[in-house]
């Protein structure tokens, strides 16, 4: 139970921080498609910085433990690019065509109700999937600052060095 | 634009913030950032309906059954965040079809409704595939600096962009 409304709790707070950014629109997310409109790179690069260090910390603390999903070469690149052309086609991600419906935008019902049929047509596939493309390329549960035998700070300090010239320049561009 | 008026808020911020939330959910709950598996367990809710012994068959099902978890609860609350958020600040707007899509294919309610069907479809299969969306993989994945995630994000991204340009054609066309 306490899991249950920590979930809603979250959930909300991130609804909310979605919609204040503007990023659940269709125009914003396809904008970022077509390199018109930056703002979900904005967004996501932003909290990834802040996010990576906040989680490195508690895994220093030994306040969490991590959870990272294996690299299995065709699975990720199979399914990332599937998912990227229905993204480009629906313009919301599965997180953001719920908030997008919370703001109004009732296209994204569309976008809800198609989803549960991909997770539906998933479900049937799943077995033989996973023995095939599911199994090519298993690089086991890998993180960059393993495969580049360095610290974790180090690649989370470039993510970080690198970002601002990226928003500085986006902003020069208007984007 | 017609709406939003005034200043924009600024997307660093809020990204920000999203890193700070990300941090304490891990910190607090132990559950990191995603979404895309909750419509698998609720495809299997409905499906249920109709089909429960079906659903009981399905490997993936007994992975990822129809149950109310964490997950399932938090795409929930982006909804209700999203209303609540949109009310306050004067930005919701019931919408059928979105200003870029109408610019470029009109109006209609069945043209939209058809793309965005089929595309979610393809979209969630995908995700189920990769392991997870741009929340998982984009947000969770690059904050534990997984090397999935970076793949995962990078095939979004590619797949997207390619799909928006033969949609949209060059970017002459706004």
């Amino acid at each position: 139970m306490k899991d249950l409304l920590l979930g809603l709790a979250t959930g909300v707070l991130f609804g909310f921080l979605l919609q204040r950014s503007r990023v659940l629109r269709y125009d914003v997310q396809v904008g970022a498609l077509r390199l018109l409109d930056m703002t979900i790179v904005k967004f996501m690069l932003s909290a990834v910085v802040v996010g990576s260090i906040g989680i490195h910390v508690l895994w220093a603390a030994g306040a969490a433990e991590p959870d990272v999903k294996a690299a299995v070469l065709g699975a990720n690149i199979v399914g990332g690019l599937l998912f990227g052309i229905g993204w480009g086609l629906l313009g919301y991600c599965p997180g953001t065509s719920v908030g997008a419906l919370g703001e109004g935008r009732w296209d994204a019902v569309w976008g809800i109700l198609g989803m549960l049929v991909g997770g539906a047509l998933y479900a049937e596939v799943y077995s033989p999937l996973k023995r095939t493309l599911g199994a090519w390329g298993d690089l086991g549960a890998i993180t960059l600052d393993g495969v580049l035998h360095v610290s974790a700070w180090v690649v989370i300090a470039a993510l970080a060095v690198v970002s601002v010239p990226l928003f500085v320049w986006f902003e020069k561009r208007h984007v | 634009m017609s709406q939003g008026n005034g200043k924009a808020p600024s997307p660093y911020l809020g990204g920000a913030l999203t890193g700070v939330l990300a941090t304490l959910s891990v910190w607090i709950a132990g559950k990191y950032l995603g979404a895309s598996t909750t419509f698998a367990r609720s495809a299997a809710m409905v499906e249920r309906l109709f089909a429960p012994g079906h659903v009981e068959k399905l490997d993936y099902f007994a992975k990822y059954g129809p149950k109310i978890d964490w997950q399932w609860m938090f795409v929930l609350g982006i909804l209700l965040g999203s209303f609540i958020s949109s009310l306050t600040s004067r930005s919701f707007r019931w919408q059928a079809v979105p200003d870029m899509w109408a610019s470029r294919f009109g109006g209609g309610v069945a043209k939209r409704a058809v793309v965005a069907f089929v595309g979610a479809a393809v979209a969630l299969f995908g995700a189920r595939l990769a392991g997870g969306c741009p929340s998982g993989h984009g947000l969770s994945g690059l904050m534990q600096l997984s090397v999935s995630g970076f793949i995962a994000l990078v095939c979004f991204f590619a797949g997207g962009i390619v799909t928006a340009r033969l949609l949209y054609g060059r970017r002459a066309g706004e």
